[in-house]
């Protein structure tokens, strides 16, 4: 061999440079005199603001809760819902109500010069909502449709098998409403829920963006201390243990794949346990370089992506563990997650496993802090639980110093597969049977 | 009284381009605001550059691009990137796939090394490739077959709007067609199309230009050279009769109907482009819109309506031949002809009529925040600056986009609508199978 070109010589990765340190951006927080705290954060990359309103919700009719988000902003005494929306358009700007089980949230984002007439609008709805019989009875229909529209989809089901099973009695275990009490509700019981339950004590406004916070805390006080303070909050029970049992099998017949969901114990923020248990979830599945992942995909090819993660509510946090797989290796699927979970919660893992992990946990911080979307929604989300974004800076230095001890330790509590809530919804006659060779299996249709 | 109207903000973001010796093209646009920078390799290829008898062939072989290269193990590309605390992707459009990855900056480097690593050549394997065909299939199934409305419109539409196999065929691929590949096909994809003079390299983020030139230098330089392949003429003749199809979908709970019309060149002539996208907003973003609030609100004949340019709903990213889509579900029992005909209706209102007061410059304003927002990460900035370098030569058109989304007059909206006839639609009807 005398013409072959040499093998070129390996080249070696580089080294990471050095690592910069976590830098919190310019804030202010002002607590208004109506109970409202407003929080205003400086990140100036765009001209634009970003805004995040959160309001607690717990314990709302659901049906009621769920219509009161969707016709919040159809219309109040003086500006129909078009109007508003125009308004709004004007300065580059929308908004969007949401609610879950913990809170009601209008979020949305503006030409930062459009901020005052953002609020102002904001201000308007939140006292001024109407609720008016047109739009409502619209809305309504809508929200039926888009039931209708969720329940066909896999993921949707699957879900609320799994919070079902979860929550048990909890506020938190049915979180969509029924078509029928939905058709229901009156725009009359509307008003009065919104004379109840929204209200500024303890809701937190969270803006970010192309502001001087202080000015913009200004800008909010101006708009918002009209806001009535009157009104009742209700507290949501904790949240019961996971209650292991045999795996709960929803049929969904002709399904060509089969939605694996598993919960898991978790613990909320500010646990001591909870730097080292988010590294525990990473290694097992918490990012595509995780054993679970790397497993089932790479390695087996069952499945386009998986996805563990430690959910946080005001009530509890539940780790859920969730996957769609072809149907025919849908026992060697859930024979593969329950192998890694296993060995996770008995064997300590790697050292360098524990680094990558890590690194992606603090490197994940700082990219999530980098845009105003991103810091807006962690800023409100971290308030919602009482946290600021000071929490960043502790938790990433807990993160740090996590050992290899901390998070076999935290894996062998939360991971133990034997402490799993197991969901599989699929065409139970093609699944049954692979199911049932590894756990004891319950039955049940699929609840269109 | 003129209405009010919000002045349109721009950006500055900074532009530095050069091309290495091998043909790479390069874009640079430093922002030191945040310790985190965004890298994008775009190729141009996609799925219109695919070979009949292998549907979905660009997606697979994305896939096959994070498999292992020259200097890397299986699984090592993944490890390395999310192990310096980033996070990758990469995705298969029409005109071009790209790969990308955000980091903190200190990865600077180790990023343009993974790149150039697969730039200079993938670990083709036969193991690989099934593994990965494997992977596709259920990607599939998840967004496509288990789910109603699955590739409803961007995949169903196409095949009635065209009729030569480069546009109107499936972007993800049969199944057969999947299971057909070979190693050979993926040798053969990699050797045309992943040319060193065919790819744009963005960085954007926490860099210093002059560093992470010389950083570029090292680590792309001896990529081998290899030219860019002519590009085929995929351009089609409009149409000149309505085009009408449905299908069942066992899945789908509610009717559902998505409708196209063929827009201007947004290349070649792009002043004549740009009102069709504005058009889009006109009619449907949000509440205040044209088309939203007769079919949703006045009307009930809707409930929910959305409407956009290019069938990913990337306007600034696709070449001819393309279109503006309008996508509407139906409650039960919805009368799709119906919905189609007041369609009809408003547009040629609005091409008689023209837009009202204000109408214009609040869609404008909001398209504006909207652009702003897509820029806010350093990623999608340099995402966005890597496809218009390759299909424009002008990364710095990123800055100019809210303002010149602002130009665009009345007069262009109305001629605009005035052109969707409806001898130039193409539609598709999906008949709800589900739950009934």
């Amino acid at each position: 061999m005398t013409t072959a070109t040499a093998p070129a010589a390996p080249r070696a990765l580089p080294p990471l440079g050095p690592t910069r340190r976590l830098k919190l951006p310019r804030q202010a927080e002002r607590t208004l005199g109506n109970g409202l705290t407003v929080i205003a954060v400086r990140r100036p990359a765009v001209p634009l603001v970003e805004v995040r309103l959160w309001m607690p919700f717990g314990r709302a009719h659901l049906a009621r809760g769920a219509m009161l988000a969707q016709t919040l902003l159809s219309g109040t005494r003086t500006m129909s819902g078009v109007r508003i929306a125009a308004e709004l358009q004007k300065v580059g700007g929308g908004l969007s109500a949401g609610i879950d089980p913990d809170r009601l949230m209008l979020s949305g984002a503006a030409l930062v010069t459009g901020l005052d007439r953002m609020l102002e609008i904001l201000a308007e709805v939140l006292t001024d909502a109407s609720y008016p019989n047109d739009e409502v009875a619209t809305e309504r229909d809508r929200l039926v449709d888009r039931i209708q529209v969720a329940r066909s989809q896999p993921g949707h089901l699957a879900r609320t098998a799994l919070l079902r099973r979860v929550y048990g009695t909890h506020p938190y275990a049915v979180q969509t409403p029924e078509a029928e009490t939905v058709r229901a509700v009156r725009p009359a019981v509307l008003r009065t829920l919104h004379a109840q339950r929204v209200h500024p004590a303890d809701a937190v406004l969270v803006l970010v963006g192309d502001v001087q916070p202080e000015r913009a805390l200004d800008a909010a006080e101006k708009a918002l201390s009209g806001w009535n303070g009157a009104g009742h909050t209700a507290d949501l029970p904790p949240a019961p243990p996971l209650e292991p049992g045999p795996l709960l099998l929803v049929d969904r017949p002709g399904s060509v794949q089969s939605s694996l969901r598993m919960a898991l114990p978790g613990v909320p923020r500010t646990h001591p346990d909870h730097a080292a248990l988010q590294l525990a979830n990473l290694i097992f599945g918490g990012y595509f370089s995780s054993r679970w992942i790397e497993n089932i995909r790479e390695d087996k090819g069952y499945t386009y992506g998986g996805h563990s993660v430690v959910e946080h509510s005001v009530a509890g946090s539940v780790l859920v563990a969730a996957v769609d797989v072809a149907t025919e290796v849908t026992g060697p699927a859930l024979l593969e997650t329950t192998y890694e979970l296993g060995r996770l919660a008995t064997v300590a893992p790697r050292e360098d496993e524990l680094e990558q992990a890590r690194q992606y946990a603090l490197g994940t911080l700082q990219l999530g802090m980098s845009t105003q979307a991103g810091l807006a929604s962690l800023t409100s989300a971290y308030a919602g639980s009482g946290l600021r974004l000071e929490f960043l800076a502790e938790h990433a230095a807990r993160l740090a110093k996590a050992t290899v001890a901390d998070v076999a330790e935290a894996a062998a509590r939360y991971l133990a597969p034997a402490g799993a809530v197991t969901v599989v919804l699929g065409d139970a006659e093609r699944i049954g049977s692979q199911l049932a060779t590894l756990a004891p299996v319950t039955t049940e249709p699929a609840r269109p | 009284m003129a209405a009010r109207r919000s002045r349109i903000p721009a950006t500055k973001y900074p532009v530095e381009r050069f091309t290495l010796d091998n043909g790479l093209r390069v874009v640079l646009t430093p922002d030191r605001s945040a310790p985190v920078i965004g890298v994008a390799v775009v190729y141009d290829v996609g799925i219109r550059s695919e070979p009949e008898g292998r549907t979905g062939f660009a997606h697979l072989f994305e896939h096959l691009m994070f498999q292992g290269s020259e200097n890397l193990e299986k699984l090592a590309h993944f490890r390395h990137v999310q192990g310096a605390g980033g996070t990758f992707n990469g995705s298969t459009h029409l005109d071009y796939t790209d790969y990308f990855e955000t980091l903190p900056s200190n990865a600077l480097e180790r990023a343009l090394f993974l790149e150039a690593d697969r730039m200079r050549g993938p670990r083709l394997t036969e193991e690989n490739l099934r593994n990965q065909v494997d992977v596709v299939k259920e990607e599939i199934r998840v967004n496509v077959l288990n789910r109603p409305y699955g590739g409803f419109p961007w995949l169903t539409l196409p095949p009635v709007l065209f009729d030569t196999f480069p546009n109107a065929h499936d972007g993800y691929g049969s199944f057969v067609d999947l299971e057909s590949a070979t190693v050979a096909d993926a040798a053969d994809f990699f050797r045309r199309y992943y040319a060193s003079g065919n790819a744009v390299l963005a960085v954007g983020g926490d860099i210093d230009v002059a560093e992470a030139t010389t950083l570029i230098e090292r680590h792309f330089g001896d990529v081998p050279a290899r030219p860019a392949p002519q590009r085929p003429d995929f351009t089609e003749p409009d149409l000149t009769e309505e085009r009408r199809t449905s299908y069942t979908d066992q899945l789908a709970p509610l009717p559902a109907v998505a409708g196209a019309w063929r827009v201007p060149d947004p290349i070649t002539d792009f002043a004549a482009y740009l009102p069709y996208v504005v058009l889009a907003e006109v009619l449907t973003d949000g509440d205040a819109s044209r088309l939203v609030e007769r079919l949703v609100q006045r009307d009930r004949a809707v409930t929910s309506l959305g409407g956009y340019v290019g069938f990913m709903g990337d306007p600034f990213d696709v070449r001819d031949p393309t279109a503006l889509l309008l996508q509407a579900h139906l409650p039960p029992g919805g009368d799709v002809d119906k919905v189609l005909r007041t369609i009809d209706e408003e547009l040629d209102r609005l091409a008689t009529d023209g837009v009202a007061e204000g109408e214009l410059a609040r869609t404008q304003a909001r398209m504006a925040t909207h652009l702003l927002r897509d820029t806010d990460a350093v990623l999608g900035r340099a995402l966005q600056m890597a496809v218009l370098e390759q299909q424009r030569g002008d990364p710095g058109l990123l800055n100019d986009l809210p303002r010149l989304v602002g130009e665009v007059t009345d007069e262009q909206v109305r001629a605009a609508a005035a052109t969707l006839r409806p001898e130039r639609r193409a539609s598709i009807e999906v008949i709800p199978g589900g739950n009934r």
